[in-house]
């Protein structure tokens, strides 16, 4: 786990590696031994990274240049001749620009592509909102045969592209920029694509979150206990689709308080994921979300972007003091409820 | 001359076959996309029953020769094509456009055997031809990847992204076929949105550009047969046709792009379809 130290992300020796440098390091050692891996990049290798693999396998790796559609379709063709394409640009360009090929020419024929899309949510806040990518989760969790996943960090991000390969079809798995702190220390936590990882045990509130959130939500937790005397519970939803039903609803029912934590639109993301499940439940509980207000992103470095719209450890603070407050009739018995 | 006498007469005999299943498929499915169907006939009919190194009795066949039907709206026309070649019963066909059934407007590969590529967005199926034939480089397989394009279909930025890639990476093993009929939905391609020069467009991304007769069984041999034999280029087989081709009514008729045809003009159709093809054998002497 995290030691707690602070925010690095515009601090670029705080972290040994980059999320994507992992990925790119991690791919190209899977490549050695799997040949029907092949890397497709547009024009942003060394950007996403996905440039380690090109180096250690130069004639499985195509860099189509600066056309993401056509690097999809790309993708799906290599995929039905039996290939593991691995496909990388920003989330922007990889979720919108490509949506249509992501959804027909992937999807729709169950095709083993894996899409690592770099430089999600609001991580290259400097680039401005052209460059950031808010709606990502909400597009490719609509795409049926996807699984969604948003690994916590570098480390996380590792496990998960090894796993991936696994999943006879498509896979869209959102990093940011790479300038994130690491959260956990290695590999050994028991990552499992579809099942959420309780990082931290908590009875009087639970936080489900996927990203940069897993890290300051934790510090969250810590300040909550500390200062408040709250249990809080942290789950790492790093797999948004499937999602993890009993992981919710063992909180829900534990907690019943749930908040969501999320670099995304609040519309559509993992929030939304979420709050299906609670509904579907028929069970209540007091339910906040975290993430951006159904608005366009603003310029600047990613720590202060983060803080501006609540998703740092105080912002998660400030709402769970919030949600603590809400009063609601509580019952010892949910089994009559429906 | 690429074909033999018993080729050619084979072929002609095979499409006005498909010609007839065309009309048919419309009149069961009470509407299709018929124009688009009898223009790509001829090109479909030589390259699945001359080209295509495939086997039907194994169609996941891994060294299976790949096409994929860009223009996918010509479904009404694939789908007789992939049961005469023996993919399935003929009798299958008459579920088209039907409630799950696996033949609607656009071809599907989850649900039709021996279609390899679901079709019909316009614009996608060239990236995943290229796709392919990047594929089958990489596994060191001898496979023939053709892509089937519509000239309207050439729009689509795309198109072009995917040609780029197929000169970049020199994918002689792609066999790109456009049917030039000249007719969009709204109207003549040049009036909806010009693609000429389409050949100097093509050269000008980076391919070698062979123009053909697009119903001329002949023609079209000699074409495909360039592109297969291409070195450092891929070539691409302009292929000139005319929407609606072998019913003299829907020919070159705008509105024939999507319609239907009820009892009294089926065998109208099909009366048109006899009269061109005696005319035809007589005229090339099978």
């Amino acid at each position: 786990m995290s030691d707690g130290t602070g925010t690095t992300w515009t601090c670029y020796d705080a972290a040994t590696m980059s999320a994507r440098e992992i990925y790119g390091r991690v791919l190209a050692e899977m490549g050695k031994t799997d040949t029907r891996i092949v890397g497709l990049s547009a024009d942003l290798a060394k950007s996403t990274a996905i440039a380690f693999f090109e180096k250690g396998h130069p004639d499985r790796f195509f860099n189509m240049g600066i056309a993401e559609q056509n690097m999809m379709g790309v993708a799906a063709g290599m995929a039905k001749m039996g290939l593991i394409p691995f496909a990388s640009t920003f989330a922007v360009f990889a979720a919108m620009r490509a949506a249509e090929q992501v959804r027909t020419d992937i999807c729709y024929q169950k095709l083993p592509v894996k899409i690592i899309a770099t430089h999600s949510g609001i991580s290259f806040g400097a680039a401005g909102t052209t460059h950031h990518c808010t709606e990502d989760i909400a597009i490719m969790r609509s795409f049926a045969n996807m699984t969604v996943i948003v690994p916590a960090d570098g480390t996380e991000t590792a496990n998960a592209v090894r796993a991936c390969v696994d999943i006879p079809g498509p896979v869209y798995m959102r990093i940011g920029r790479g300038f994130e702190p690491p959260f956990y220390e290695n590999e050994n936590y028991g990552f499992k694509i579809g099942k959420a990882h309780t990082v931290r045990e908590g009875s009087d509130l639970a936080i489900i979150t996927c990203g940069i959130g897993v890290l300051q939500s934790v510090e969250a937790a810590r300040t909550l206990e500390e200062a408040d005397g709250l249990s809080v519970r942290v789950i790492n939803m790093h797999t948004i689709k499937p999602i993890d039903r009993d992981a919710i609803m063992k909180a829900l029912t534990e907690t019943r308080r749930v908040i969501t934590v999320e670099e995304h639109n609040m519309l559509g993301g993992l929030g939304s994921a979420v709050a299906d499940v609670i509904a579907e439940s028929g069970k209540g509980c007091a339910f906040r979300k975290i993430g951006l207000p159904d608005t366009y992103s603003e310029v600047g470095y990613p720590e202060d972007l983060y803080a501006h719209y609540k998703l740092d450890s105080n912002g998660i603070v400030d709402t769970i003091r919030q949600v603590m407050k809400i009063e609601f009739e509580e019952d010892e018995d949910w089994e009559d409820e429906v | 001359m690429a074909l033999t006498a018993e080729e050619r007469q084979k072929l002609y005999a095979q499409a006005k076959q498909l010609r007839q299943d065309i009309v048919d498929m419309t009149s069961w499915a009470g509407g299709a996309h018929i124009g688009g169907g009898l223009s790509v006939i001829d090109i479909l009919t030589i390259l699945y029953f001359k080209y295509l190194n495939i086997n039907p009795k194994d169609p996941c066949w891994e060294d299976r020769d790949r096409l994929v039907l860009s223009k996918g709206h010509a479904a009404v026309a694939y789908a007789p094509v992939l049961a005469r070649r023996g993919f399935f019963d003929t009798e299958e066909l008459k579920t088209f456009n039907k409630f799950k059934s696996p033949f609607g407007m656009h071809p599907d590969s989850c649900k039709v055997c021996g279609c390899d590529a679901s079709t019909g967005s316009l614009g996608h199926g060239l990236s995943m031809a290229v796709g392919m034939a990047l594929g089958a480089r990489v596994l060191g397989k001898n496979v023939k990847v053709y892509c089937v394009l519509g000239d309207g279909e050439c729009n689509e930025g795309t198109v072009w992204e995917a040609l780029m890639a197929a000169a970049q990476f020199k994918l002689t093993n792609l066999i790109t076929v456009i049917d030039r009929n000249g007719l969009m939905i709204d109207g003549p391609t040049e009036k909806v949105m010009g693609v000429e020069p389409l050949a100097d467009k093509l050269k000008a991304f980076g391919m070698d550009v062979v123009t053909v007769d697009g119903h001329n069984m002949d023609s079209l041999a000699e074409g495909i047969e360039k592109a297969l034999a291409a070195q450092d280029k891929p070539v691409a087989v302009l292929a000139s046709t005319v929407k609606g081709k072998g019913v003299d009514f829907m020919e070159n008729q705008v509105p024939w792009h999507y319609g239907s045809v009820d009892a009294a003009l089926k065998e109208k159709a099909h009366a048109s379809i006899e009269k061109m093809y005696e005319a035809l054998l007589r005229g090339v002497g099978v």
